[in-house]
C-alpha cells in the first residue's frame, strides 16, 4: 500500500477499520465515473485522480495523512456509551451500541490522537461517520474534551476533524449538552491561547455545525463537503421548493462568509502546517 | 374563550356543571350553593389528580397550550412594565421571534432575552412561531454583550420549537450564529438564569441557554428533538409521539435528575395556562431568590464554576 502504510509499531487495528482496498478492486468516482485501482486511489489520499471529488474517509486515514510517518498515539480509548435513559425506539440503544461496536471495532463515533505533524506536536479529534452516522453523544463529549485537555497539557494546537449528522437522538438532553460541553472546554483551550483548527467534512451538520464545528480560530473544509445546521431535506420541506445548485456546499460557506478556507486533502498537512507555524512566529 | 386538550376535558365538563348551577339560581332563585360548593371541590380534587399523573406527552401538551403564557408576557408583568424592548442585531434586521431588553424586578436592573410565540394566527406569523433566524441568536448576544458592559444581570426565557430551517437562516448561518452563543455565554461576566418556559427544543434553545443556573417549568420540556420529529426520524412514523416522548426524559423531573438542568418551578395545580399570574410570580421569586446567590461572587469564580457544570455533563462506561 506504499505511501499509506502503517509505520508505528504497536499500533493493531483490525480490518474491518481501514477503508478496504484489497488489491485487484477498483474504485469508480461517484462524480466523474472514472474507475482506477483502489490502491491507487488510496495513495491519493482518497481523493479523484480527475476531478477532485473528495471521497469520505475516517479518522485512521485522517492520521495517517496527518501524522509524521503515520506515527501517532491514540488515547481516551475504552470510553464508551452508558445508557442512563435506557432508551428503546424500535431496538434498544444498548443492542445498537453493542452492535456498531463489534461491526465497527470502535467505541464510538469519534477517535483522538496526538503526535507531530512536521516535527511539532499536534493533537486531533476525528469523527467517523460509520459510528451511527457520525453521531454526537456522551463519549463523543468526553473523547473531545480529554482532547482538548492534552492539547493544552502539551501547549499544542488542536484541531477537530467533523462529520456527522449531529447530536445523537438515543442519547437526547444528554447529547444535546455535548454541544454546551465541548463549548465550554473551548473556552479552556482559548483561555491557553492555543489554536483551535475546525476541519469541516462531508457531511457536518446539526449540533456538530452549531458547536464546535463553526467555533474554529481557522474554519476550514474539504472541496464539495455538505455543511448545515437543518439539512437539505428539511430546508427543502420549509421553503417548499428545490434548493439552489451547490446550497450547503463548502463553497457556499466560503461565499457566505463562514470558512476562512477551502482545502485539498492532498495540500492539508502542508497548509495547516504553515498556518500554525505563522501563528507561532 | 379558553381552550381545553384532550386530557382537560373532565374540567370543562365540571366547570359547565358549575356554570350551569350558577345560572339556574340565577334564573328561578333556587338555592343551588350547596351544588355549587359541591362541584367546585370535585374540580379541585379532579383538577389535582389529573395534574398529578400527567404522561410526558401531556406535558408536551401543556407546553404548547394556547392559553399558556408566552415570554412577553412574564417580563412585562415581573417588571410591572418597567420592560423596556431593544431591537436589532446591527446587522440584518430585526427577528421578532427572539426578543430582549432592559427591565427592572423590584428595583433591580436586568436583562431580559427570550423566544417569543404569537398568541394569535396573525401573530403566530408575526413571531415565526417562536423559531428564530441567525439574526435573533447575533441580537440577543449583542443584548448579552451590553449588559456585561453594564453590569447587569442576564435572564433568558427559552420558548421555542427549534431556530428556524430555512434558506436565508442557513445562508447567514444559523449553525454559526447558535454555537457562537453557546460559546460566548460560558464567560460572560455577569450572572446569567436562564428559564424553560414552555418548549426547549435543541439547539434552537440551547443557542440563549447557557447560564449558572437553569431552570425549567414544571410543564416544559427539554430535549436534543421534538417528541414528533424524533418519532418519524426513528419509528417512520408519527404516530410514535407519546412513546417517543417518554423515551427522551424530556420532563422537568426527569431532565433535573440528569442533572442537565439545575431546578424546576413549579406551575400552580392545574398548570400556567390557568394561573398566569400565580406561575409568573413563581418565576419571579425564582429568579430573585437565585441572584441573591449568584450576584456577590466573584465573576471570573462564577464563571469558572458555569464552565465546569457544562463540562461534567455526560454519561459514559470506560473500561
Ligand atoms: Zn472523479
Amino acid at each position: 500500500m506504499g505511501w499509506f502504510t502503517r509505520k508505528k509499531e504497536g499500533i493493531v487495528t483490525s480490518t474491518a477499520e481501514k477503508k478496504e482496498t484489497p488489491e485487484g478492486l477498483w474504485y469508480k468516482c461517484p462524480k466523474c465515473k472514472s474507475v482506477v485501482p483502489a490502491d491507487e486511489h488510496a495513495k491519493e489520499m482518497f481523493v479523484c485522480k480527475t476531478c477532485e471529488h473528495h471521497d469520505r474517509i475516517g479518522s485512521l486515514e485522517y492520521f495517517q495523512i496527518l501524522f509524521d510517518n503515520g506515527k501517532y498515539t491514540e488515547f481516551a480509548k475504552g470510553i464508551y456509551s452508558g445508557d442512563p435513559l435506557e432508551f428503546e425506539d424500535t431496538k434498544k440503544y444498548v443492542d445498537r451500541i453493542k452492535n456498531e461496536r463489534t461491526k465497527t471495532g470502535m467505541d464510538d463515533a469519534i477517535r483522538v490522537a496526538h503526535g507531530k505533524m512536521n516535527g511539532e506536536d499536534f493533537v486531533v479529534a476525528a469523527m467517523d461517520f460509520k459510528f451511527i452516522g457520525g453521531s454526537m453523544g456522551s463519549v463523543v463529549g468526553e473523547k473531545i474534551a480529554r482532547a482538548i485537555d492534552k492539547a493544552i497539557e502539551l501547549e499544542c494546537p488542536f484541531m477537530i476533524i467533523s462529520k456527522s449528522g449531529g447530536a445523537r437522538m438515543m442519547e437526547a438532553g444528554l447529547s444535546l449538552m455535548q454541544m454546551a460541553k465541548t463549548s465550554a472546554k473551548l473556552t479552556q483551550l482559548s483561555a491557553a491561547k492555543l489554536p483551535f483548527i475546525s476541519l469541516l467534512t462531508d457531511p457536518t451538520t446539526g449540533g456538530v455545525t452549531a458547536s464546535f464545528a463553526m467555533l474554529g480560530d481557522l474554519n476550514i473544509s474539504e472541496p464539495g463537503a455538505l455543511i448545515g445546521f437543518a439539512g437539505p431535506r428539511v430546508v427543502k420541506e420549509t421553503i417548499g421548493r428545490d434548493l439552489p445548485e451547490g446550497f450547503q456546499t463548502a463553497e457556499f460557506l466560503l461565499e457566505h462568509g463562514f470558512l476562512d478556507l477551502i482545502v485539498n486533502r492532498k495540500e492539508l498537512k502542508t497548509k495547516l502546517s504553515h498556518l500554525l507555524y505563522m501563528f507561532k512566529n | 374563550m379558553a381552550n381545553y386538550l384532550p386530557f382537560e376535558e373532565p374540567i370543562l365538563q365540571i366547570e359547565e356543571e358549575i356554570k350551569k348551577a350558577k345560572e339556574i339560581e340565577e334564573n328561578s332563585g333556587v338555592d343551588t350553593s350547596k351544588m355549587v360548593k359541591d362541584l367546585e371541590k370535585k374540580l379541585k380534587d379532579t383538577t389535582k389528580d389529573i395534574f398529578e399523573k400527567l404522561t410526558p406527552w401531556q406535558r408536551v401538551q401543556l407546553s404548547r397550550h394556547p392559553d399558556r403564557p408566552y415570554t412577553l408576557e412574564y417580563i412585562n408583568t415581573m417588571t410591572a412594565n418597567t420592560f423596556v424592548e431593544l431591537h436589532g442585531d446591527r446587522g440584518v434586521k430585526d427577528d421578532k421571534a427572539m426578543i430582549g431588553g432592559f427591565g427592572q424586578l423590584d428595583g433591580q436592573t436586568i436583562m431580559f432575552v427570550g423566544q417569543q410565540k404569537g398568541i394569535n394566527t396573525k401573530m403566530r406569523q408575526y413571531r415565526n412561531f417562536g423559531m428564530p433566524n441567525p439574526e435573533g441568536y447575533r441580537k440577543a448576544l449583542r443584548l448579552f454583550r451590553l449588559a456585561e458592559k453594564f453590569n447587569k444581570p442576564i435572564v433568558t426565557l427559552i420558548d421555542t420549537p427549534g431556530a428556524f430551517p430555512g434558506l436565508e437562516a442557513e445562508e447567514r448561518g444559523q449553525g454559526e450564529a447558535i454555537a457562537r452563543n453557546i460559546y460566548e455565554m460560558m464567560t460572560l461576566k455577569v450572572p446569567v438564569i436562564c428559564i424553560i418556559l414552555g418548549e426547549g427544543a435543541s439547539g434552537g434553545a440551547l443557542g440563549i441557554g447557557v447560564g449558572d443556573k437553569v431552570m425549567m417549568m414544571e410543564n416544559s420540556w427539554y430535549s436534543v428533538i421534538s417528541p414528533e420529529n424524533c418519532s418519524t426520524i426513528l419509528w417512520r412514523s408519527w404516530d410514535y409521539k407519546e412513546k417517543a416522548a417518554e423515551a427522551l426524559k424530556l420532563t422537568s423531573t426527569d431532565m433535573k435528575e440528569l442533572k442537565l438542568v439545575d431546578e424546576v418551578i413549579k406551575e400552580p395545580v392545574g398548570g400556567a395556562h390557568r394561573h398566569h399570574e400565580e406561575a409568573i410570580m413563581n418565576v419571579k421569586k425564582a429568579i430573585l431568590k437565585t441572584l441573591e446567590k449568584l450576584s456577590p461572587m466573584d465573576p471570573d469564580d462564577r464563571c469558572q464554576k458555569r464552565v465546569e457544570k457544562f463540562c461534567k455533563m455526560g454519561v459514559f462506561n470506560s473500561k
